[in-house]
């Protein structure tokens, strides 16, 4: 139903999402770093929701957020971050770069899909 | 005169042979049908550096380097260009323990025959203590002689070693 | 949700492969630190047990999560400076990862990981963490989610008053308005008086306020949850709707993923045991791969064209006649592309040493130093497998017998530490594994003694050196003293050397007393993939490996010179290369003048360097290295054949063995191609 980014460096992990929201019926792309998840979005792809993880090699996932916040089609995007914490201070931190918002891995598919379901229109 | 032969089917019975038949210098030569892998035509090899005038060089059969041998050449005749009828019949060769994949260029490609064993006569002194002979037998056909190769000795030279040089130390 | 377990299930392998990655990584990071601080390896194992953490986490084991998480907590605070980075610590650490590999190897492979407890190495990095300065605040494990106090009320009043930049990260209002919806009857009021006039209006800024009136059996924390994203982009009230007491009922909004008993348990005996039997494979590999198919698909297509009821004529033969010949190409290259992803660098083999060598000498009490070469070279996965044992063995030995204790080097006049070469390399068509030591050598007395009290050799009988040095191989030899290796299997030189022999290969021993002792194991190329450079001499092309290469340059005249009329050499620089015509020492020339040729192609094989007479430079490719012993025999000079894309058949050089065939031949005058080493021009510094 909607066109998906998911950016994870942890292979079982991105099968994980990638497999949960294909399920789901979306449409997935994957990307393993942040620098991959720049270059997708620099063709043009035009998806509806991104989600990402925070701490990725070459480039982490709240640069990655900044970055795609500045191209003019994902100024609006909706950003989900995966985070391990439940820290303030790193929700915070994801908002500041522009994350929409977050979901705390461990995550159950049923709570991914249903997160996933209050920014998809 | 069996052949030691790693093939199971065989098609030798005690009675008969069964023969692959060729022409060199208007001469026939058979060898044992189940040392043949395939017949091809002639395409040029790659020369080896250092090797013996008989040994043309290496062909690619399906991934696999195999040494081509002149027959002619071989048998101390003088070389002849080759021709639509030239071909080339690969030969399952035994080394040692060692199998390899030999082939010998040959003027024409003649048949396959069976051979009753009482018509096969061992071969006459080839001329000259080179080694052990090229030849294993003579088999009298209705209308013609066949000299029947052993294929181990073809890639052989005097003293039984391989053609192939060792690595000097 | 049987979902999830098949999707666990399914993706159990991958997070096992991923995990043993990451604590390989952690590994090498932990040993990097030991030889001085660097922040960003510090900030790379922190990641790594961050990420072994979240794997973990997903897949439902809770016990390496909290493990992992207590590792994490004491890299954090070393990476945030609030801990010195220490020996004691770096220990700790690859503690941790050996026991965490353990606890992983047990999961996987269905064996008891309660087997190993976790418990007392889990309080020492904690204590470790409270030890240390302060440090920052750990975030908190991330187990249990916190069910705030639920109060229900009949329904509330919500006020909600976006900020501007409210919109800048994605959040939608009317997205939550529809969570809001489906949570009870909502009545919504809309406050319009934020609006500026349409020529100012900023589309990406939020003008509008709200007021929601929501009733429902529903908690404030559900509400609260609802804007959880956005709650410091706006200003929320959240009011009840009369006044309804407050009820403290213990609804949690969320379910916390805690605890998961992980699902894997049940089915993995199922699990095929060996560690390699799946593969990871680049990428390349699978695009050349698909590069192959492509192309049988391209010749199918056209052999099907000329499958018509039309007449069956010469051209239409020739055709068919072609399309056979690509059809053999394409099918072989396919099948040699299926044999590459068994190709493996030998890295996966040698990456176990460093940690060895590191507990090894230490327990020893010996200072050595990992030299490792060759790392790259690549091999098929079933012979990796088949080495990996006997070269432990080789390092283990090297490092209990050939290396000495430094008061033992020092008095003996060598530096304290020493140092252990790990190498491989491919030469004349072979691949050569050494393990070579600077330490005391072997002990030919100590050898041939021992070999007289086991009664391998009799008392009367007298042995040359090379003979008493392969006693070492005789079965019965080895010392009793089982050397139990990682897998914990005791081996002797006698085993290592079968193995090596069922591999198709040999090993030989070179040993120099005080100086140190060399170990060669030599593999046949079964399938061996070399970069190469395409030459042609005299139209016909060779591969040259570009290891072997230094340099190629044009050839310049003067720079020619004859050496007493004998051989040809080249000033290069502040050297003297000996010139080998090539057409001429491979037979297909009659020789040419150095000096009227145009390239001249410098190689350097076993410290020797050549300079060979090149028509041409064709390109460089990546070759499948086809053995010429197979069929033929070994050919002095050349390291095998390989099979061009056109399929013809081009040689690959051996530079080793075209220097040693260069100084056999000689065909008189200066046309010889017989060098000497390399002659230094008087006064410039030695070369290799």
């Amino acid at each position: 139903m909607a066109r998906i980014l998911a950016v994870d460096d942890s292979v079982s992990l991105r099968r994980m999402l990638v497999h949960t929201l294909t399920q789901a019926g979306h449409q997935v792309t994957e990307a393993q770093d942040g620098v991959e998840a720049v270059g997708i979005a620099g063709t043009g792809a035009a998806v509806q929701l991104v989600i990402t993880d925070v701490n990725m090699p070459n480039m982490d996932g709240l640069t990655l957020v900044k970055r795609l916040r500045g191209l003019p089609s994902y100024k609006h995007v909706p950003i989900l971050v995966l985070t391990t914490e439940m820290d303030p201070a790193k929700k915070k931190e994801a908002k500041d770069a522009g994350a929409t918002g977050w979901i705390v891995k461990p995550f159950v598919p049923e709570q991914l899909l249903n997160t996933i379901r209050k920014v998809l229109d | 005169m069996n052949e030691g032969s790693a093939t199971p089917a065989s098609k030798q019975s005690s009675t008969h042979e069964q023969l692959l038949t060729f022409v060199v210098n208007g001469e026939e030569y058979g060898v044992d049908i189940l040392r043949v892998q395939e017949i091809r035509g002639w395409s040029t090899p790659m020369p080896i550096p250092n090797t013996p005038v008989y040994v043309k060089g290496v062909i690619n059969i399906r991934g696999d380097i195999v040494p081509i041998a002149d027959l002619r050449e071989r048998l101390g005749l003088e070389h002849r260009d080759y021709g639509a009828t030239t071909a080339v019949v690969v030969l399952r060769v035994l080394n040692g323990s060692r199998h390899r994949i030999m082939g010998i260029v040959v003027d024409a490609m003649s048949d396959v025959t069976n051979v009753p064993s009482t018509d096969i006569k061992p071969p006459p002194d080839f001329g000259g203590g080179n080694g052990p002979s090229l030849a294993k037998g003579i088999a009298t056909l209705s209308d013609k002689m066949v000299t029947i190769l052993d294929v181990d000795q073809i890639f052989s030279l005097p003293g039984g070693d391989p053609v192939a040089q060792e690595a000097a130390a | 949700m049987s979902d999830l377990g098949t999707l666990q299930l399914q993706l159990m392998g991958t997070f096992f492969e991923e995990s043993f990655e990451g604590l390989d990584h952690l590994e090498t990071g932990l040993l990097k630190l030991e030889e001085g601080f660097d922040a960003g390896t510090v900030n790379d194992i922190f990641r790594a047990a961050h990420s072994i953490k979240g794997a973990a986490g997903t897949f439902g084991f809770g016990a390496i999560t909290e493990f992992a998480h207590d590792m994490e907590t004491l890299l954090d605070a070393v990476r945030g400076g609030a801990m010195a980075p220490s020996a004691e610590l770096t220990a700790m650490l690859l503690e941790s990862v050996d026991i965490l590999r353990r606890v992983l190897t047990a999961h996987r492979d269905g064996s008891d990981p309660a087997a190993h407890d976790v418990g007392p190495l889990r309080r020492r990095l904690q204590a470790a963490v409270k030890g240390g300065a302060g440090g920052p605040k750990a975030p908190a494990p991330p187990a249990v989610i916190h069910a705030p106090t639920a109060e229900k009320a009949g329904g509330w009043n919500i006020d909600f008053r976006p900020h501007r930049v409210l919109l800048e990260s994605g959040n939608e209002p009317w997205r939550l308005v529809r969570e809001l919806e489906q949570m009870g009857t909502l009545a919504i009021t809309s406050d319009l008086t934020g609006l500026p006039p349409l020529a100012d209006l900023v589309p990406a800024c939020c003008y509008l306020s709200w007021r929601y009136r929501l009733e429902g059996a529903v908690t404030r924390a559900q509400i609260e949850d609802v804007f959880a994203w956005v709650i410091d982009d706006c200003d929320l009230v959240i009011a009840p709707l009369g006044e309804q007491p407050a009820v403290a009922a213990p609804t949690a909004a969320n379910e916390a993923p805690a605890a998961r008993a992980p699902v894997a348990q049940a089915a993995r005996k199922d699990e095929p045991d060996s560690p390699l039997a799946s593969l990871r494979v680049g990428i390349d590999k699978i695009d050349f791969l698909m590069n192959m198919v492509g192309e049988l698909v391209i010749t199918q297509s056209m052999l099907g064209e000329l499958d018509d009821d039309g007449p069956i004529d010469e051209r239409r033969l020739g055709r068919i006649r072609d399309g056979l010949s690509q059809l053999a190409r394409n099918s072989r290259a396919l099948q040699e592309s299926v044999m590459r992803l068994r190709s493996m660098p030998i890295s996966v083999v040698f990456n176990r040493f460093p940690r060895l060598v590191h507990d090894l000498s230490k327990q020893l009490g010996k200072q050595v130093e990992l030299a490792v070469t060759g790392q790259g070279t690549e091999l098929d996965k079933t012979i990796l497998e088949k080495l990996g044992d006997p070269i432990v063995h080789l390092v283990r030995n090297s490092l209990d017998h050939g290396l000495e204790p430094p008061e033992e080097r020092l008095a003996a006049g060598k530096s304290a530490g020493g140092t252990l070469f790990l190498a491989a390399f491919h030469r004349g068509g072979d691949i050569v594994i050494e393990v070579r030591d600077d330490g005391r050598g072997l002990d030919l007395d100590r050898i041939l003694a021992k070999a007289r009290e086991r009664g391998l050799v009799t008392a009367e009988q007298a042995l040359t050196e090379s003979e008493i040095t392969n006693l070492i191989f005789a079965p019965g030899f080895s010392t009793a003293a089982a050397v139990t290796d990682v897998s914990g299997r005791g081996v002797g030189m006698d085993v290592v050397r079968r193995n090596v022999k069922s591999l198709g290969g040999n090993i030989s021993v070179h040993s120099t007393p005080g100086r140190g002792t060399t170990i060669s194991l030599r593999l046949p190329l079964t399938l061996a993939i070399i970069d190469g450079q395409l030459i042609r001499v005299a139209e016909r092309p060779y591969v040259v490996p570009l290891l072997s290469i230094v340099e190629s340059v044009q050839i310049e005249r003067t720079l020619v010179k004859r050496l007493a009329g004998q051989w040809d050499v080249y000033r290069l620089r502040d050297q003297l290369i000996p010139i080998v015509d090539l057409g001429l020492l491979l037979g297909v020339t009659e020789g040419q003048d150095a000096a009227d040729a145009s390239l001249l192609m410098v190689v350097e094989g076993d410290g020797q360097r050549l300079g060979l007479l090149v028509d041409h430079l064709d390109g460089q490719q990546q070759v499948v290295v086809k053995s010429l012993e197979a069929n033929f025999g070994r050919v002095p000079g050349l390291a095998g054949a390989t099979i061009l894309g056109d399929g013809s058949v081009a040689f690959i050089l051996d530079v080793q063995g075209l220097s040693k065939l260069a100084k056999h031949k000689s065909t008189g005058g200066h046309r010889s191609a017989a060098p000497a080493s390399p002659a230094p021009v008087p006064g410039a510094g030695a070369t290799a």
